[in-house]
């Protein structure tokens, strides 16, 4: 797989894009600080543009090593997000050999089964086998205090940090007729359109108000945000349709698919987050918390996005 | 000289081996990194304890900062010697009060590595819990301690998640992530009654446990 020409169109717009938001950023920090003590706002939007260059730089780094690139890529960050998920999780003594399964077996599996392109396999490997030997694994050493409640968690944290997460790589499988060499694009279109989408979550009602969208949910769940990022990941979408190849129209509505399906995720894993008594998943980015912190949304959309493009795109 | 650098190199392994494995995280809730003299007095769940709260620690810090340790658990045999005298430097104790020599005596040895001007990792439960009681009862040596040298910063250091990454009988660690708590130094007050101070020890590294649970 060499880069395609758009790919290094995309790449060099973002550049540019993150360089003037870093100086924007930096100049408005230089400003704030002349007024007054350190403004959490300028500072988170300087730890997500950092994010961003990480993003960029991880992404196009990984393109240059081509499909097996992005696959070990992906294969780090299901790692660390499960390792965070599972810390989290339900667990005693006995889960010991269901825990070494889950990272031992089930995460080098399902990514050598997205490398070798055995996709089919690949969509059934956790939902089929993983989800039917895990429970037995669990069984065998004899401790049922809370299982249901220990297999089920784990479970959750395999399908969302594996099974979900590795729909983005599969991705770069898919035959899609004059797109062929093509697919990272894909890829790149959607941490785009997913990111930008968050972005504008966080950003939107601090400009324009706060209504909450169902009492209990955390405060940061605002109509403004919501709204915002369905509006903006819609405009990133359409105008970045020459990467895909989706009609503008088309590109429309994918993008506001996986928008919302992403404002739902961050919205979920918030919830479990509350549930567990828990500010952050991790603290492995630096101002960030962990990785399913900023990769929760582009979780959940990565694999209806993968059956859409499927679905619509690929003949047979 | 060989095998000293055979050590440190060892050491250097061992605290990347724990980082990758545990992405261990210290939480500085009380007390600061700096180089004071200290005994971290910890909650002891797994043999991977002392390697866990060494590797949260600045370089600085650990290179003066020595655990406690049963000799006759860490000189069982050549590979464990290496370890605990050589790569962690421990602090060797006979646990067996009937057998020992006086001059074996644990507090002593304590005593002597602290005015040698290291800190000690020491865990007062006295032996690994593996009960579902988050935190056993002291024994009494970290009072001898407190009492024999009261200058010295006592910092409670609760360890969390260690005992999933590898539960007792296993033998392949799994990759969860861990946390250090740091609480603030306390210090025996002059004439205190050895239960009561004893006691307000507990409930100092208690609290950090349930600090985490909130």
């Amino acid at each position: 797989m060499t880069a395609p020409a758009e790919f290094a169109q995309l790449f060099t717009g973002l550049v540019l894009a993150l360089l003037g938001a870093t100086l924007v950023a930096s100049a408005l920090r230089r400003w704030w600080r002349a007024a007054g003590p350190e403004n959490i706002i300028v500072e988170t939007v300087f730890a997500r543009i950092n994010a961003w260059w990480a993003m960029v730089v991880l992404l196009s780094l990984a393109a240059l090593f081509g499909r097996i690139g992005v696959v070990v890529l992906f294969a780090f960050i299901s790692f660390a997000a499960l390792r965070e998920f599972l810390t989290l999780t339900a667990k005693r003594r006995a889960d010991h050999w269901v825990l070494m399964f889950s990272f031992f077996v089930a995460l080098p599996l399902q990514y050598a089964l997205v490398a070798t392109g055995a996709i089919g396999l690949m969509t059934i490997f956790i939902p089929v086998y993983a989800f039917l030997f895990l429970p037995v694994l669990a069984a065998v050493r004899g401790d049922t205090s809370g299982f249901l409640t220990r297999i089920a968690e784990t479970q959750w944290g395999l399908m969302l940090c594996l099974f979900a997460a590795s729909h983005a790589p599969a991705l770069l499988w898919l035959d899609i007729p004059g797109f062929g060499g093509k697919q990272i694009l894909l890829i790149a279109w959607l941490v785009i359109v997913v990111q930008g989408a968050d972005m504008a979550h966080f950003i939107t009602p601090r400009l324009m108000g706060r209504t909450r969208i169902a009492p209990g949910v955390p405060h940061s769940r605002t109509w403004e945000g919501f709204l915002g990022a369905l509006g903006t990941a819609t405009v990133l979408g359409t105008a970045l349709a020459w990467t895909t190849p989706f009609a503008p129209w088309q590109a429309a509505i994918m993008a506001m698919v996986v928008a919302f399906l992403g404002y739902g995720g961050g919205m979920v894993m918030a919830a479990i987050k509350r549930d567990r008594g828990v500010a952050d998943w991790g603290h492995l980015i630096p101002g960030q918390g962990g990785f399913i912190d900023r990769l929760d949304s582009f979780v959940f959309s990565a694999p209806l996005f993968f059956h859409l493009v499927q679905f619509f795109w690929v003949p047979g | 000289m060989f095998r000293k650098t055979i050590a440190r190199i060892t050491g250097h392994g061992l605290v990347l081996f724990v980082r990758m494995v545990t992405a261990p995280r210290a939480i500085w809730a009380g007390s600061e990194p700096i180089p004071r003299q200290r005994v971290y007095y910890a909650n002891h769940t797994s043999n991977a304890d002392f390697p866990l709260i060494w590797s949260v620690l600045p370089t600085f810090l650990r290179n003066k900062t020595r655990p406690v340790a049963a000799s006759d658990y860490w000189l069982k045999n050549h590979l464990r010697a290496f370890f605990g005298r050589d790569v962690l430097n421990a602090v060797l104790i006979n646990r067996d009060a009937d057998n020992r020599d006086p001059e074996e005596d644990p507090v002593a040895r304590m005593i002597a590595a602290l005015d040698g001007g290291a800190s000690l990792i020491i865990f007062p439960e006295g032996k690994r819990n593996l009960t579902e009681d988050p935190l056993l009862a002291f024994k009494t040596g970290l009072y001898h301690l407190a009492r024999a040298r009261p200058q010295v910063d006592l910092v409670p250091t609760w360890i969390d998640n260690l005992n999933s990454v590898l539960p007792k009988g296993e033998i392949v660690p799994v990759p969860l992530i861990c946390t250090v708590t740091f609480g603030a130094p306390i210090h025996i007050a002059p004439g205190e009654d050895r239960e009561i101070f004893l006691d307000r020890a507990h409930r100092a590294l208690a609290a950090l446990h349930k600090a985490g649970e909130a």
